[in-house]
């Protein structure tokens, strides 16, 4: 008994450090993020100071903007593109499909630098003009993969006699498609399009590469703000980026389980 | 006999070099129950999808009401499918499934809601209208599964395996549903099974099949009691297939005894197959018998007992509902009538059929 008593205590402790570790830095921003005192050494009073001037400041409301709208509009294309890949993909034979995994996967793996750095010298070869576009583009090319990945289990799960119910009843392909499978599909693509969206607002390097000059999403707002000095409101502008993704990670994590659930 | 309504021409299909279905007839009568029977993979699911209009042969034409319909879409077809696992849209209500194939007519709401009442009374779920899917038990969706199919008034009803996934007490419910709804509906049912007992209890017509070849069509009663190969013979119930001599018209040599038979036009002196049900062997006392044995296995079954006797070097199947113990010696008879004599297989296709067994 005493000795799983010290095991227990033991583990606690393990698991404890494990999370200190992981969210120190973070929690370090966020409170700091409250933190009246211009330094860093001295807790000055709790505040919402910082954030009331972020929300002045025009150059960052811009690259809020300019973030939200890419992050969207690529996130859409991308379910869009995903979706059309998977349903092509579940009607090949195992082996092709398995390659086309191989290599739809490669993107994800490989270093953004690397992505980055390939994404802008296609761009200069292809005489592109850096700018929203160019960093939409990039932003669809990484995403799709993150799609493809949510949707295609889901289209293995699904029971293709109902597709073929659909026809059966005097439906059009088309019209079995968007009655029938889509909505059957629905889950896999709406947490796939939300990765996409996470993916999309988190990403700095890919961005920096391809944007060009003027133009600013929030991570590469922070970058050059940070570069002339760190400002308080930065902390701010961290806490509000952390917290918006780690609620949208929550939102895909829970989107395929309740479907799940509704299956059964 | 009813108006032809359904006609298979020569179909042959094979999937990635595999034969599944070869030089296939068939003919399809009106308000028919008509079963497809046979063991898994001999493309009896392939001529229902055929038929469905989702999968094309290769060869062959399919003629519905006298025109040819092979090269059209299933959804232009005027049949409707009944799928193995229900395929109910699980997103919509119950009455939204059931409408889907009206609202695509363009049918009027008051047609529509008509249709559904009539629908869900029909098979016996009346308020289950807006209900999901999900929440129904397997026998249920089945059931609503028929209902979509059924309003859309389809010439034609095709079911593939639609009792596979219920169990027995179910099934054999759902088997009275299916005969009463056909004789209610006026309309013409294909039904795909390997179940033999499915298809003696619903079917007017069973079309036997193997390996891509139909083995026998007839009614229930002729497919049981006058196989008309050792394959049949076997699928359908327990049998007892001997290989035996035509010694004459009314004569054959089983295991080196002559039995009576009522069978002619086999030859002379010829080798054929005959088969025997284990009901239609007596047991009789040993002095009375044509051939005599002794018994060797005996199990209960409920309804009769299960022998197996030894006799001529054969172990011959015997269903009594009298018992004769292990280790007794007793004489077989066999009713002339009940003794069917099949021709030996021709083709090697049928030949491999009947090594299998």
């Amino acid at each position: 008994m005493k000795r799983n008593k010290t095991m227990t205590i033991t583990q606690k402790i393990y698991v404890a450090l494990i999370f200190i570790f992981l969210y120190a830095p973070i929690v370090t921003l966020i409170v700091l993020s409250f933190n009246a005192s211009k330094t860093r050494a001295k807790w000055g009073g709790f505040t919402l100071k910082w954030y009331v001037s972020l929300l002045q400041d025009e150059t960052i409301l811009d690259a809020l903007g300019t973030t939200l709208l890419i992050a969207f509009l690529s996130a859409l294309t991308a379910a869009v593109i995903g979706t059309i890949a998977c349903i092509a993909m579940s009607g090949m034979k195992r082996r092709s499909r398995a390659v086309l995994m191989g290599i739809t996967n490669i993107p994800m793996l490989n270093a953004d630098i690397v992505t980055g750095i390939s994404l802008m010298l296609l761009f200069i070869s292809l005489g592109f003009r850096f700018g929203f576009g160019t960093i939409l583009l990039s932003h669809i090319t990484f995403n799709i993969p993150y799609v493809i990945l949510s949707v295609l289990p889901r289209m293995k799960q699904l029971n293709p006699s109902v597709y073929e119910a659909a026809l059966d009843l005097g439906a059009s392909p088309l019209f079995a498609f968007f009655k029938v499978t889509l909505p059957d599909l629905m889950p896999g693509i709406l947490s796939g399009f939300l990765m996409a969206f996470t993916m999309s607002l988190d990403d700095f390097i890919i961005t920096h590469f391809t944007k060009g000059s003027g133009l600013n999403t929030l991570s590469t707002k922070i970058y050059t703000e940070v570069r002339k000095g760190i400002k308080p409101e930065m902390y701010a502008l961290s806490t509000i980026i952390f917290v918006t993704v780690l609620v949208l990670l929550i939102l895909v994590n829970i989107t395929p389980e309740k479907a799940q659930k509704e299956n059964i | 006999m009813q108006k032809e309504l359904i006609r298979l021409e020569h179909i042959s299909k094979s999937f990635d070099g595999q034969m599944v279905l070869d030089d296939l007839e068939l003919n399809i009568h009106e308000n028919e129950f008509v079963t497809l029977l046979g063991p898994s993979g001999c493309g009896k699911t392939t001529t229902l999808r055929i038929l469905g209009g989702f999968v094309q042969p290769d060869a062959g034409k399919v003629i519905f009401d006298a025109r040819d319909i092979t090269g059209m879409p299933p959804n232009k077809r005027q049949l409707n499918t009944v799928f193995q696992k229900y395929a109910l849209f699980t997103h919509m209500t119950i009455a939204e499934n059931i409408a889907f194939g009206l609202k695509i007519k363009k049918k009027s709401k008051s047609y529509i809601d008509d249709k559904i009442k009539y629908a869900l009374k029909l098979v016996n779920l009346e308020g289950y209208g807006s209900r999901m899917p999900d929440s129904l038990s397997g026998g249920q969706q089945q059931r609503i599964a028929i209902a979509r199919a059924i309003v859309n008034e389809p010439k034609v009803l095709l079911l593939d395996e639609p009792l596979g996934a219920l169990d027995l007490k179910l099934r054999q419910e759902m088997q009275y549903e299916l005969i009463r709804m056909k004789n209610e509906l006026g309309i013409t049912f294909v039904y795909v099974t390997h179940d033999q007992e499915e298809a003696l209890t619903m079917s007017d017509t069973i079309v036997v099949m193997n390996q891509g070849y139909i083995q026998q069509i007839g009614s229930p009663e002729s497919i049981y009691n006058e196989p008309e190969n050792a394959f049949v013979a076997d699928f359908i119930g327990d049998s007892n297939i001997i290989a035996a001599t035509m010694i004459e018209d009314k004569c054959v040599e089983i295991l080196g005894t002559r039995f009576a038979c009522v069978d002619t036009g086999f030859g002379t002196r010829k080798p054929v197959d005959v088969v025997i049900r284990p009901e239609d062997v007596e047991l009789v006392p040993p002095e009375n018998g044509t051939i005599t044995g002794v018994v060797t296995h005996l199990i209960f079954k409920g309804v009769h007992y299960e022998m197996e006797v030894m006799a001529n070097g054969f172990e011959w199947l015997v269903h009594s509902t009298v018992l004769s113990p292990v280790g007794k010696e007793v004489g077989l008879r066999v009713d002339p009538f009940n003794i069917q004599i099949m021709n030996k297989p021709e083709s090697e296709d049928e030949e491999a059929v009947a090594l299998e067994l």
